[in-house]
């Protein structure tokens, strides 16, 4: 057994993890990071990446559908699952190694191994690292950092065996495709797999427990993409439960609780997407007195445990469960660590969502409903992709651009967007938002024509009654 | 060859002046001697005379504007046969307020900051070594000089609403720029602050609105007249002392004097001032100004006189009025009134003076206190000469009593100088004969 000193160690390499360490080693301090499994996490090997492959594919499949409208045409166009799948397993892989080569870049030692805490020895904590259940080295520091991240969250009624009940995880690598699905949960996960599916001709079925979809986003936003889900051929229950699953002949017998009273759908598949829980199991908590609550790590502002030293970032100390989110926190409690000096906290209303469904869902800061519940006096603009010249071209005339503004300070409070490629241009606002703009400088910027980012403008100039183009 | 008609320096002080009026037009030939303009400095209106001959080609600046910087170009005169088109204006802005010293510009003090970040960023961290990370922040916020205030825009809209001012506030965005995040510390520690001092004076604005009002421009005069006095009533710890001075012998001795003397008219005033003169030569030490460093004594007896003019007052002064004779004082005094209230004084005509004197008398005060003119020390406040009940040997009867109160600066001049000073001036009014000792 080895012993190691350290100023930092980072326990996990998902987004939030190997940032953390990157960013530390370029403040000069020595640091090490353990991952259990793959680097970069579930995001790059599970996740957003590995999803935004499936999902180009889906879109190349929508576009050879239409091809009659762009003057083209084709006969017999097919695809293979297979390779689609194998596809985006590829380029896990590529990103993978691309971090592991950036860690060593930076001169972070990478271990890999499962971490756990031990007694400490003064203020130095031992982390004592296994490989396949053995012992393999033990690590001592004074700072730690958790970035374990999380995993898909079970029903007590509904658990995943993996092969008919999946979670995101199998959803990824189908080695057929199923010809039905239900996906219980409408939030990003569940939404970018009912579109993804859909787009492959599988009949979706989407149920969620509460009053709309996408429950996090604007309610225009749950509005209209209820609508242009609906009319892709996806069925969706909303305020409506699972009760229970009935395996038979292959098939899935789903009793569906409705606010019009009980149904049964018959799938094939069943996707559970309701959410994720974090990884706080066997990190040897217990030797510390940071706490657990609700399945997360209880840290302030600054990423601090209870447990002097001991800190913990991303899906492991709750929502939002977006990689950018861990990462942003990862600097921000690395740089506390080294003492820079004005760091601030991370303001969740600067962290943008994005949905990669057809249309993408984007948005930054508060929605309508919640800016009016806090007390301000807003100023609403909307901006249709019917108005939109560059939408037009591309024939992507569905979705919209919404801004929230206070109406006193011109603060932009928050901003809404469903349509094509919207996800692209969220950072716009977000830019705005973290510099804290106000609609003058918005109102004066110049955006280039024609692009779809005109909306954004015209939106911004509809909540002042000076949009232009609508 | 064009010749660039320069802002005039009217004092040695002066740095800046308000262009008030052009007397002649873009276009109008001048000989030299002629009146172009009118310069307006902190006290007096001055005429800009033409030195040279030409044509008046092209105004620069305009009539009514303010803070022109001396020696900035105003105008330009056209020789003979010369022509404005054929002549290139590059000339910088006149106006001052903005002027700063081009190595001080905030663009080129961020690009040494931001030198200093890329040096420092350079330095590989050495491993194994737990090098203080606190050496690696950079101390953005030490560039005094650069008096541009950071703040993002919602920042500065907050601000404006909550009537901060932003200079009191820290910033602790990217190189100390202040965000959303400082206002809301910053409002939530509490209204106390001094930074907040503008709020007042915005309801006050809003209160104002309400009622109808015409809004007249502060003049130079108007501004300097404010800040002096505020100074003086802010840092010179006045007090007050009151004689009454029967001056009976006084207006007999005047009247006296008038009569015997063809075509003079001493006022009562001249003897106020030749007395106070006087008895400032007596006690020398009410002849004085404080600064930090040392108290001055006055060598000179320099008595600047509160003149009142249109849209304020002036103090035209009468230089060493202890060593003149009171023909020579009155008519100085005539001249310099005359002058002051067609806003003719020369700044050294007005600018210095060792004490004052301010009469109020003939509107009939009966007595009043003055606002020390600072530097000095003391400022002497004339009332009424009115006849009041006297106790004289021990029976009620007239007099004509005038009531002078004398306002000190306590950090040079103590309550017995002061008293000293006002018992003499009282004896040498009341008997005006001892002014010839």
């Amino acid at each position: 057994m080895t012993n190691s000193e350290y100023d930092l160690v980072v326990v996990g390499a998902g987004p939030g993890g190997y940032v953390a360490a990157i960013r530390a080693s370029q403040l000069g301090l020595n640091v090490a990071i353990v991952e259990r499994e793959s680097v970069g996490g579930v995001c790059l090997n599970w996740g957003c990446i590995p999803t935004k492959a499936l999902l180009r594919s889906a879109e190349v499949g929508h576009l050879l559908n239409n091809l009659k409208a762009y003057g083209f045409s084709a006969d017999n166009i097919s695809f293979d699952i297979e390779t689609i799948v194998q596809r985006s397993r590829n380029v896990a892989k590529q990103l993978s190694s691309g971090v592991s080569h950036l860690l060593k870049k930076n001169k972070v030692t990478l271990i890999m191994g499962s971490a756990s805490l031990k007694k400490k020895s003064g203020d130095e904590f031992n982390i004592e690292v296994l490989q396949e259940g053995k012992k393999y080295l033990n690590l001592k520091s004074k700072n730690v950092i958790m970035a374990t991240g999380a995993r898909a969250k079970f029903l007590p009624n509904i658990v995943p065996d993996g092969k008919s009940i999946w979670t995101y995880k199998e959803a990824m690598v189908p080695n057929t495709l199923p010809k039905s699905i239900l996906v219980i949960g409408s939030g990003a996960i569940g939404i970018e797999f009912a579109s993804f599916y859909n787009d492959l001709g599988v009949d979706i079925t989407v149920v969620e427990v509460l009053d709309r979809i996408l429950p996090a986003e604007d309610i225009d936003i749950s509005n209209f993409a209820v609508k242009s889900f609906e009319k892709q051929g996806i069925k969706i229950k909303t305020s409506s439960m699972v009760k229970s699953l009935k395996r038979s002949n292959g098939k899935i017998s789903v009793q569906i609780e409705t606010a019009a009273g009980s149904e049964e759908v018959s799938v094939e598949k069943v996707i559970l997407a309701v959410g994720i829980i974090g990884n706080t199991e066997n990190l040897g908590l217990e030797n510390t007195s940071a706490q657990v609550s609700n399945g997360q790590l209880v840290v302030d502002k600054w990423g601090a445990t209870n447990e002097p030293g001991l800190y913990a970032i991303g899906d492991l100390v709750g929502a939002p469960w977006l990689a950018h989110k861990a990462s942003h926190e990862g600097v921000i409690c690395v740089e506390r660590i080294a003492g820079v000096e004005n760091v601030h906290p991370l303001d969740p209303s600067n962290i943008p969502g994005c949905t990669y469904s057809r249309p993408q869902v984007a948005s930054v800061g508060l929605t309508q409903k919640l800016a009016e519940d806090a007390g301000y006096k807003v100023r609403v603009g909307h901006f249709p992709f019917i108005g939109n010249g560059k939408a037009i071209a591309l024939g992507e005339m569905d979705g919209f651009v919404k801004t929230v503004f206070d109406a006193t300070t011109g603060e932009l409070l928050g901003a809404h967007m469903i349509g094509a490629e919207v996800t692209e241009m969220i950072q716009g606002y977000t830019v705005a938002r973290t510099l804290e703009t106000t609609e003058k400088e918005l109102l004066n910027t110049v955006f280039p024509h024609p692009t779809l980012s005109e909306m954004m403008h015209e939106s911004v100039l509809d909540a002042f009654d000076r949009a232009i183009h609508i | 060859m064009s010749i660039q008609i320069l802002m005039p320096a009217l004092s040695p002080t002066m740095t800046e002046g308000n262009l008030v009026a052009w007397l002649k037009k873009e276009g109008d030939s001048v000989v030299s001697g002629e009146v172009l303009a009118e310069i307006e400095t902190d006290k007096a209106t001055m005429e800009v005379e033409a030195v040279d001959e030409g044509v008046l080609g092209k105004i620069l600046v305009p009539s009514g504007t303010e803070g022109v910087s001396v020696n900035a170009p105003i105008a330009i005169l056209l020789e003979d046969g010369e022509d404005i088109s054929s002549i290139k204006v590059d000339i910088q802005s006149p106006i001052s307020n903005n002027s700063k010293s081009p190595q001080m510009t905030p663009e080129k003090i961020e690009a040494a900051v931001t030198e200093d970040v890329s040096t420092i960023s350079n330095v590989t961290p050495s491993n194994g070594n737990a090098t203080n990370p606190r050496n690696l922040s950079v101390p953005f916020s030490t560039n005094k000089n650069d008096d541009r205030i950071k703040a993002s825009p919602l920042a500065r809209r907050m601000a404006m609403h909550a009537g901060l001012d932003l200079a009191k506030i820290a910033g602790s965005g990217p190189n100390g720029r202040i965000i959303k995040a400082d206002i809301d510390q910053f409002l939530s520690d509490g209204q106390d602050s001094e930074a907040v001092v503008s709020k007042s004076g915005k309801e006050r604005a809003d209160t104002q609105s309400k009622i109808n009002y015409e809004a007249v421009p502060n003049s130079g005069m108007r501004k300097v007249i404010a800040s002096r006095l505020t100074e003086s009533k802010q840092s010179a710890p006045h007090f007050y002392m009151t004689v009454d001075c029967n001056i009976d012998a006084l207006k007999l001795v005047r009247k006296e004097l008038n009569e015997k003397v063809e075509g003079t008219k001493i006022s009562i005033n001249d003897l106020i001032i030749s007395a106070a003169a006087i008895a400032l030569k007596r006690v020398p030490e009410a002849n004085a100004s404080w600064t930090e460093e040392a108290t001055l004594l006055y060598k000179s007896i320099d008595i600047s006189v509160a003149v009142a003019i249109d849209g304020g007052l002036i103090t035209p002064i009468i230089k060493d009025a202890g060593a003149k004779g009171l023909q020579q004082i009155s008519s100085e005094m005539k001249d310099l009134a005359n002058r002051a209230r067609e806003g003719k004084l020369l700044p050294e005509e007005y600018q210095g003076g060792t004490f004052s004197i301010s009469n109020l008398g003939m509107y009939g005060v009966k007595e009043f206190s003055a606002v020390i003119n600072p530097p000095q020390g003391a400022i002497l406040a004339v009332g009424a000469g009115e006849e009041r009940p006297i106790i004289k040997d021990g029976a009620v009867t007239a007099a004509t009593l005038m009531s002078c109160t004398l306002s000190v600066d306590h950090r040079v001049v103590d309550g017995a100088v002061g008293a000293r000073f006002l018992s003499t001036f009282k004896g040498l009014i009341e008997d005006p004969l001892t002014m010839l000792l």
